[in-house]
């Protein structure tokens, strides 16, 4: 049945209109256009001034230091677990001369001052660090700088008479100190000089050194507050239920007046998709809402924001396989076709990986109020402050300095909180809070996030490798059909281009194969697509690092030498292999006889957001089941701020990549969701967590990301190690599809 | 109305019987520390100490609660246990997001109330609390620090 099916027939889709399709209001042409160049792999020259404002130089918008001796930093990030909040207080706090540890952060409110990522503005792409780490050290550099000068007029001496000491300056000739916190309104009136001096890097008391997290503790006592915890006077709490087909509408609710009499019920409204009911708990709004008997409309045909009755991930599937449209170039170097055709053998896969949720541990929610002065004020979790702003005006119809926004600690996000047009809630608290004239909080249960979580895309790449007669790689050619949230949100490859969210990790690669053909189809999904940490590189690195085994294994070489081989002229990727090698006691495949029976080992390597990792995984079999027992990672960020942190990060990538290679798959049939909720869709549990090494190499390169780095190594490392193993080749994650037996 | 015993303070709760504790702790009593992920047993954001046992709040109703103390995170510090589990947790900075810290911290407080020296194995049979940003080998190595 599956072999009929084209994508003129099963999968119609409509013709893409741009941008305007993100949200059923078409509001995003504007930011769009904003935000596509920092987005791109190499950001553009040319600069986006927003306004008269020079993001990340004024200092008052950033730093307010308290007459109390406090300390706060206005972050331009949202902490989300990166650690971002503790990298912002070293940075600044380096060269302001206070410890970090004094510092509480939060992220700032909408606003031109914190554009800092190439004009724009957003905590995503593993951006933070190294969009800020300059800019940030010359915010503390001014703001001393300031307080020196303003500390020099108090005490009628020269400024170069004087120095600083964690919040004071010092006048060390007669003993006067004063504290920044007195000093800061003289500071702040006074003009910034333009080329302060910054620290020298040895004597960095803090930058580089593993400082500790600035939230632990209110993270381990219940402290912290998330956007799920916010309250506030006389408001109205709402749960939804979402129309199980995407982009049906409610045209019935048979038992309304029943829902209306239960205890506590505010109301019963409709919404763009769902139905909603407010009460005064959120517990009784969630009760009627799953009571409610809701009669949709007819399931549409598929396109942007619908998905008709017929849809299925391996109806898509085999739509991306059978695709014949014309593709465009992606990476083109030497003569592929000539190498093939002198080839002494030829290697062919297809690699495919699924639709993925994003799954962070807090549920998403909203609070919207509109205020007695025509503001309205919205709490919820976002990567894009501003983007959201000027969705939630559009959505309630006032301009965008009328949009007051608050941004909490994210409970998770791995992409989950930009703007996903029906994969968000605040749309609804807005308009809840306009039908019923009280604050609103939405919050989605478990199951209606499932429903309605915009989705890493199903993936699928078809490989040809051209082995010569030495047994070495001559060729590649890679056909990828499919599409990335870049050119789904933000454009990227609309005009004929390349998508690079689609083929990230498939080009660009650092081997040395001397003939290589990458070509890209764009092939939309009606699915709501995501950012899912590391995008394109969660799938594409394991299609190709496996495929990469493939053309080793046909050719009778040793994966890992041949790796060394082929970046014979990259010492950057050769130390790092080296690294993870030594990390686990010397390059050995197996399979091997250890504790418990065989094992075995595989290797991959991947270069990620500006930084490199290599990876190593053993595994073995239990019953019909891989078992991962150790990852070991190599991770080359070029330079760090805070070597704990970078290493949590990895850790926290490789489980995530861990849990997507073993467990992860969000399925479609009949054009529903088929996962609810943790017990049908199952992320990795403490069962199956492996031991993780991490060691950061310091290349000194240019800083690269770290949020995300550490995950595309770790799925195509378990599929090699499992093919040493076992012998099979396992092309479709996740592995839990796959049936072993020992 | 039903009477429960919380960190100690005695609340009178107006909310239906089958309500789950967890919500009568977050949107009643404004507790909001435990935490919501799954709502069905499954993910252990929601853990509390009943008794002294680890519980999964989303699934025990409002009257199944009876005379019990209920402790939460609010109150971990002022339980010897769980003050320590606290310091552990500092310690080896096992929070990322932090989300689903609360019910480790519940749970890990229980496992060590029942087992003070838990082998890998215990730690393996009584943690199933489940963490999205992959902070299992630090929960581990945080129990073990806090067993001494
Ligand atoms: S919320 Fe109770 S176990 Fe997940
Ligand atoms: S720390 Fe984020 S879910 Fe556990």
């Amino acid at each position: 049945m599956l072999a009929k099916i084209g994508q003129s027939t099963a999968l119609t889709i409509k013709p893409i209109e741009g941008i305007a399709n993100l949200s059923r209001r078409g509001v995003l042409a504007g930011a769009a256009s904003l935000v596509l160049g920092a987005l791109l792999p190499a950001p553009p020259t040319r600069a986006q001034p927003v306004g008269p404002v020079k993001p990340g130089t004024r200092v008052p918008a950033f730093l307010v230091i308290g007459k109390d001796g406090s300390f706060k930093i206005l972050s331009p990030f949202v902490e989300g677990g990166q650690g971002i909040n503790t990298g912002m207080a070293q940075m600044i706090g380096e060269e302001l001369d206070v410890d970090p540890a004094r510092f509480a952060v939060e992220c700032a409110p909408p606003g031109p001052d914190y554009a800092v990522i190439n004009g724009l503005r957003m905590t995503g792409g593993s951006f933070s660090t190294r969009s800020s780490y300059m800019l940030m050290r010359r915010l503390g550099a001014t703001a001393r700088d300031l307080l020196m000068r303003a500390a020099a007029t108090r005490l009628n001496v020269r400024p170069d008479s004087l120095a600083t000491d964690d919040g004071q300056v010092v006048h060390a000739a007669s003993g006067r100190r004063l504290a920044y916190g007195d000093l800061a309104d003289d500071a702040m009136k006074l003009a910034p000089t333009e080329d302060v001096m910054l620290r020298d890097p040895a004597t960095f008391r803090w930058l580089g050194k593993p400082v500790p997290r600035l939230d632990v503790r209110a993270k381990s006592t219940g402290k912290a507050i998330y956007a799920i915890d916010q309250k506030v006077e006389g408001m109205l709490y709402a749960a939804v239920q979402h129309a199980p087909h995407l982009g049906t509408e409610a045209t019935a609710i048979a038992n309304e007046a029943a829902l209306k009499a239960m205890p506590g019920i505010h109301g019963v409204h409709r919404l763009p998709g769902a139905i909603a009911i407010t009460a005064n708990s959120w517990y009784r709004a969630r009760k009627a809402a799953e009571a409610a008997e809701v009669a949709w409309s007819a399931p549409p045909a598929n396109g942007f924001g619908a998905i008709a009755a017929d849809y299925s991930s391996p109806r898509m599937l085999a739509a991306l396989k059978a695709s014949t449209a014309q593709a465009i170039t992606a990476e083109k170097e030497g003569d592929a076709e000539a190498a093939f055709a002198k080839a002494a053998k030829v290697v062919e896969a297809d690699y495919d990986a699924p639709y993925l949720a994003h799954g962070q541990l807090e549920p998403p929610s909203s609070i919207a109020r509109f205020n007695a002065d025509g503001s309205l004020e919205l709490w919820l979790p976002n990567q894009m402050p501003e983007l959201f702003q000027s969705v939630a005006a559009e959505t309630a119809g006032l301009p965008q300095e009328k949009v007051i926004l608050h941004s909490p600690m994210l409970g998770g996000f791995f992409g989950r909180h930009f703007v996903y047009g029906p994969g968000n809630p605040f749309q609804q608290a807005i308009l809840l809070a306009k039908e019923t004239g009280k604050p609103v909080k939405v919050l989605w249960s478990r199951e209606e996030e499932f429903k309605r979580d915009a989705l890493r895309p199903l993936s699928f790449s078809r490989f040809r490798g051209a082995i010569g007669a030495d047994g070495k790689p001559t060729a590649i050619q890679v056909r990828t059909v499919g599409e990335g949230p870049l050119g789904r949100y933000f454009g990227v490859g609309a005009n004929g281009g390349v998508d690079s969210s689609a083929v990230e990790g498939i080009v660009e690669k650092p081997y040395a194969i001397p003939n290589r053909a990458m070509e890209y189809v764009r092939f939309p999904h009606p699915v709501t697509i995501a950012f899912w940490r590391s995008v394109g590189h969660s799938m594409n690195d394991y299609f190709y690092e496996a495929f990469f085994d493939e053309m080793a294994d046909a050719g009778k070489q040793d994966p890992f030498r041949l790796r060394m081989e082929l970046l014979k002229d990259k010492p950057r990727h050769r130390q790092l292999l080296e690294t993870v090698a030594a990390m686990s006691g010397g390059w050995k495949r197996g399979p091997y006889d250890a504790e418990g029976g065989k094992r075995a080992r595989g290797v991959a390597m991947a270069s990620p957001f500006g930084s490199e990792t290599a990876t190593i995984a053993e595994v073995s079999l239990d019953g019909a089941e891989i078992k991962v027992h150790d990852l070991w990672i190599a991770f080359d960020p070029g330079s760090i701020v805070n070597p704990a942190i970078v290493k949590s990060q990895v850790e926290s990538a490789a489980a995530l990549g861990l849990s997507a290679t073993l467990f992860e798959e969000l399925v479609y049939d009949g054009g529903l969701r088929q996962s609810h909720n943790f017990d049908d869709y199952p992320i990795l549990s403490r069962a199956s967590m492996p031991q993780v090494h991490v060691e950061i190499v310091e290349s000194g390169a240019p800083m690269g990301g770290v949020g995300e780095p550490g995950l595309p190594g770790v799925p195509p490392a378990v599929v090699n190690a499992v093919a040493a193993l076992t012998g099979r080749r396992i092309r479709s994650l996740p592995l839990s599809k796959a049936k072993f037996s020992s | 109305m039903a009477s429960i015993q919380v960190n100690g303070t005695r609340y009178e709760v107006d909310a239906e019987a089958e309500t789950p504790l967890l919500w009568v702790l977050r949107d009643t009593l404004g507790l909001t520390g435990t935490k919501y992920g799954c709502g069905i047993a499954q993910c252990g954001a929601c853990t509390v100490l009943i008794d002294g046992q680890a519980v999964r709040s989303c699934q025990m109703p409002l009257d199944g609660v009876g005379t019990s103390e209920i402790r939460t995170i609010e109150a971990i510090e002022q339980d010897p246990i769980g003050h320590k589990v606290v310091e552990a947790w500092v310690a080896q900075e096992v929070p990322q997001c932090g989300y689903c810290q609360s019910g480790q911290v519940m749970a890990a407080t229980a496992l060590l109330r029942q087992t003070p020296k838990p082998s890998d194995a215990d730690i393996r049979d009584a943690m199933t609390n489940l963490c999205r940003c992959g902070t299992y080998n630090r929960v581990a190595a945080a129990i073990h620090q806090a067993a001494g």
